[in-house]
């Protein structure tokens, strides 16, 4: 034991070194690019500012759900705004009328006060006569600020459904679009799915405690389906869908759906059966 | 048909007597403690292994005599020569690559060595029992054992059987080679093979290898079985060295390679079937002064299977199915004789790791292929003991023996542990059973009968594909299976008995064995899945059963005419229940044998029956449906040629000569067995 004192006595005054050094890293700060891992969508230059819009994964904006990153950077002196406020407003405009999409608020992350984050669900993609823009309104230094700017919004690479807006048969236009899973595994996967109406042409509010029944399949492999699925229920909290989604092999998999009321009565989607092969209502997946 | 039905009566009343093993068992006791008490006459039944003596498959060979007219079909393949056993059936898939059973008992209840070496096939579809991966040109004998009499070599239920290999034994023989070749008319097989060894007191040095090349064989009636084609080669060469007196090396290797095999009842062929199988030994005649035969092994062999349905008109969707089966093992084993007693003692290990795939190509090419683990790369360890008493009391001899095993499985793959996760989303990642096995065997004699009883208990772990299948497709029952890696040990509890009685002019035995398997695994529908195979009907998931029940019973008679005239005769019954009486499937229907063999040393004729009867208990549930009775027959005729110092051996027979067009209860989805078949083989050995 005697031998074992010392020993322990060093370990512990090494471990307390340790730890010091670890926390010095603090002091120093350099400012690491927040955005260093994310692709750059968009930087739109006005108002003496550059407006910076990221996506973690995608090269650009898709029909579907996007996760949007915003940045504001003060072109005077390249730095970026701290806490701004800033709404935004995408339009689509078609040849015969305009119309916006389901959008969530833009807020602070928790990680860094000069990033804020958000979503837009774009129903549908842009062609040669029709076009999205996105009008952004921001306040830095007490001030408001606008500024528009056209995007290109194309269909996934894949070419897969990621976003469905149907009419429902309570005769409410639904936009229904599919959040989890973007990096779906052979296993049990959480499936995350977000649902919203058609209040007018520039409104679309969440539509809560509905039920998405979910029912995969693999049209390819005789209709093929996955036991231990889990239809997609309101987590309040999350503000979405959630569920289960079991994925038995890769490959191509057509996620067919139904959406129930809170009644559940259907509003849209059929089931599937030896004489129904799917339903109206789906997304896919190919992985 | 009278006797046939009245047989079935007689066992049926057994079997319903003897539903509840202990009244067996109790039975069976009372019927031992006289003859332990009055044990005088008892003659041990040496080790109850019976041997197929397997020595006529080298066919040129200065070491051991030139007995091919003892062997009915010389190089015909290691199936056919199992199949000749009393106790093997073989599950036909095609021509190559027979599976063999064992009291009506498959791969995975059985413990199938190769020179006490584990080696493990490498497809889910059981396309490559191991015995495929072996020729009659690398063996010398293949020994089998019935249930737990065969725990020496590793975990079974129904028996075992253990390849032995072909070696030199450092006799001063010198250089000596062979020559053979043989064709069967009916699949146009050839076979050619060529050996060569060397021998003195110091070292030996055998090699042999081998080719076969067959295309489709016909059913009888010309009917073209399509896809039965198969082409191998099998490559070996094994050695021996003596350190000093008393203390050798050994280390041997096997290759053998199988290209474009036709599985004519299975919806897929196989494009390469590989196995290296290696090891080197070491053997000392003592040890420590008081151990004997002390013999050790370490080993490995690595099989690649890759089956391949690019050949196959009309396949609803191609795939890919390659998979690996790799394992290390060793084991190391001495003899102790003390007075009465002679125990084996016998430590062994191996580990495996067996991985398979499968890629579906979607007929829509902008599709991405579809890809799934179907054996989640599962390595198994395993360890145990063996020990073996065989004691003789004044006259009476009783073998004890028992093996002790602990066993882990472990997913090592997190996609294939994701992927069962789908189905059992708490299974843990690796799992350890300990498995047990205790028999006891005895054997008593008043000349010139004998009697032999048995009772014993072992278990087994549930196989990779029982535990860890992922959407295997069967094409017997066309269903998908999946594992259960929850599943419990299967246990069996089993009784044998054997009376005989043997002049030297008539022999006749009878013999019977029973299990009880408490924990039975099979398949079991699963009606809330979806199949994944396109057209299969449903899907499977290994359960264990309540239990099950099998009997076997045969009647063996021999009776020599002549010295050089032989007829023999063997019928056998079997049944397997479970426990709501239905049907187990696989069961071999009542069953026939019977031959005429004449033999003076240079001139050889045999004249063979084979048959069975209409299956009566069968279940359509597996995909049995009623196979109907059969007879076939055969005749050889064999001649030895003797020049200067060399000898040629020349064997000639006709199979199935009325041409019958028949399938048998092994026959996977009722594929017709060969027709009429002439072959021939020349066997010249130079000295």
């Amino acid at each position: 034991m005697k031998t074992i004192k010392p020993f322990i006595v060093i370990f512990i005054v090494a471990l307390v070194l340790s730890s010091c050094t670890s926390d010095g890293d603090d002091s120093p700060k350099i400012e690491e690019n927040p955005m260093a891992e994310f692709n750059l969508l968009s930087n739109i230059e006005a108002n003496g500012h550059s407006l910076e819009l990221y996506s973690k994964g995608k090269k650009g904006f898709t029909t579907g759900y996007n996760e949007i990153f915003v940045r504001i950077k003060d072109n005077a002196d390249a730095s970026y705004f701290t806490d701004p406020e800033i709404s935004w407003l995408p339009v689509m405009h078609m040849t015969s009328m305009n119309h916006s999409c389901p959008k969530s608020d833009l807020s602070i992350t928790e990680e860094n006060n000069t990033v804020s984050k958000g979503y837009l669900v774009f129903q549908m993609a842009g062609n040669t006569d029709e076009f999205w823009d996105i009008t952004f309104t921001y306040i830095v230094d007490g001030q408001e600020y606008s500024l528009t700017e056209t995007i290109d919004v194309v269909a996934p690479s894949d070419g897969k459904q990621k976003v469905s807006s149907f009419m429902g048969s309570d005769d409410v236009m639904y936009v229904l679009a599919m959040v989890e899973p973007s990096d779906p595994q052979v296993a049990v996967n959480d499936i995350q799915a977000i649902l919203f109406k058609m209040e007018n042409m520039m409104s679309f509010p969440a539509v809560e405690n509905y039920t998405i029944a979910l029912d995969p399949r693999m049209p390819s492999m005789g209709n093929h389906s996955s036991p231990n699925n889990v239809d997609l229920t309101f987590d309040a909290a999350a503000k979405s869908y959630n569920g289960k989604l079991s994925l038995t092999m890769t490959g191509y998999w057509k996620l067919n759906l139904r959406l129930l009321n809170g009644n559940g009565e259907v509003l849209k989607g059929e089931e599937v059966t030896d004489e129904n092969e799917a339903s109206s209502l789906y997304f896919e997946l190919e992985f | 048909m009278k006797i046939i039905r009245c047989a079935h009566k007689v066992c049926l009343i057994l079997m319903a007597k003897s539903k509840p093993i202990s009244r067996l068992v109790l039975l069976l006791g009372i019927l031992l403690s006289p003859i332990y008490n009055v044990a005088q006459e008892l003659v041990l039944h040496k080790d109850s292994i019976i041997t197929i003596n397997l020595d006529e498959v080298i066919l040129i060979s200065a070491r051991k005599a030139l007995d091919y007219h003892r062997q009915p079909k010389p190089l015909s393949t290691l199936d056919e020569y199992l199949e000749s056993s009393k106790k093997v059936d073989m599950v036909k898939r095609g021509a190559y690559a027979w599976e063999p059973t064992l009291n009506n008992m498959f791969s995975e209840r059985l413990s199938v060595t190769i020179d006490g070496m584990r080696i493990f096939g490498a497809c889910t579809d059981k396309m490559d029992p191991i015995t495929s991966y072996v020729d009659v040109s690398n063996l010398s004998k293949a020994h089998i054992a019935s249930g737990q009499q065969g725990a020496e070599h590793g975990t079974t239920i129904g028996g075992a059987i253990n390849l032995e290999l072909d070696r030199g034994n450092f006799k001063e023989t010198g250089l000596y080679g062979g020559l053979e070749t043989g064709f069967e008319s009916n699949s146009q097989m050839s076979v050619v093979g060529a050996e060569l060894n060397y021998s003195d007191s110091q070292y030996y040095v055998d090699t042999d290898i081998i080719y076969r090349k067959a295309e489709n064989y016909f059913a009888g009636g010309d009917e073209e079985v399509q896809f039965s084609q198969f082409e191998k080669y099998n490559f070996s060469t094994n050695g021996g060295y003596k350190i000093t007196e008393g203390r050798a090396l050994t280390a041997s290797i096997i290759f053998d390679e199988a290209r474009d095999v036709g599985y004519p009842a299975l919806t897929m062929d196989v494009s390469l079937a590989r196995a290296i199988i290696a090891s080197i030994g070491f053997e000392q005649d003592n040890l420590w002064g008081i151990l004997n035969n002390w013999k050790s092994k370490v080993y490995f062999n690595k099989v690649t299977h890759v089956m391949d349905d690019t050949k196959r008109p009309d396949v609803p969707i191609h795939m890919d199915m390659p998979g690996w089966s790799d394992t290390y093992g060793f084991f190391s084993q001495a003899l102790l004789k003390i007075k009465k007693h002679q125990f084996l003692f016998k430590a062994d290990g191996y580990y495996n790791k067996s991985l398979a795939e499968m890629t579906m190509y979607p007929n829509d090419p902008n599709e991405l292929p579809m890809f799934m683990l179907t054996w989640p790369d599962v390595r198994t360890a395993n360890a145990g003991i063996y020990l073996e008493d065989e004691l003789s009391f004044n006259g009476s001899f009783l073998k004890i023996a028992t093996r002790m095993a602990v066993q882990n499985q472990n997913v090592a793959d997190e996609f294939g542990l994701n992927s069962l996760r789908i189905f059992y989303p708490d299974m843990e990642k690796s799992k350890t059973r300990f498995l047990k096995s205790i028999s006891g065997q005895w054997h008593k004699m008043w000349m010139p009968l004998h009697f032999n009883a048995g009772l014993s208990y072992g278990d087994r772990a549930p196989s990779v594909t029982e535990g860890y299948g992922f959407y295997l497709f069967n094409s017997f029952d066309n269903h998908d299976y999946i594992g259960d890696p929850g599943l419990v040990n299967e246990k069996s509890m089993e009784a044998n008995t054997k009376i005989s009685w043997e002049k030297s002019k008539f022999k006749v035995s009878a013999e019977a064995n029973y299990f009880h398997i408490k924990d039975y695994i099979i398949g079991e529908v699963d009606s809330s899945l979806s199949v994944m195979t396109i057209g299969a009907e449903g899907v499977k998931i290994y359960k264990n059963l309540d239990y099950a029940n099998l009997f076997n019973t045969s009647l063996d008679m021999e009776y020599a005419v002549l010295p050089e005239l032989k007829w023999s005769g063997l019928i056998s019954y079997h049944r397997g229940t479970d426990n709501n009486q239905e049907n187990i499937p696989f069961i071999s229907p009542f069953s026939y044998r019977s031959g005429l063999q004449y033999d003076n040393r240079s001139f050889s004729a045999a004249l063979r029956i084979t048959g069975a009867a209409k299956q009566v208990n069968y279940n359509p549930d597996f995909g049995e449906d009623q196979t109907q009775a059969y007879t076939v027959c055969s005749l050889t005729l064999g001649k030895t040629f003797n020049f200067n110092n060399d000898s040629m051996y020349a064997k000639f027979g006709v199979e199935n000569i009325f041409d019958e067009n028949y399938s048998t209860y092994t026959d996977w989805k009722n594929i017709p067995r060969m027709g009429r078949n002439f072959f021939l083989t020349l066997s010249y050995s130079i000295n």
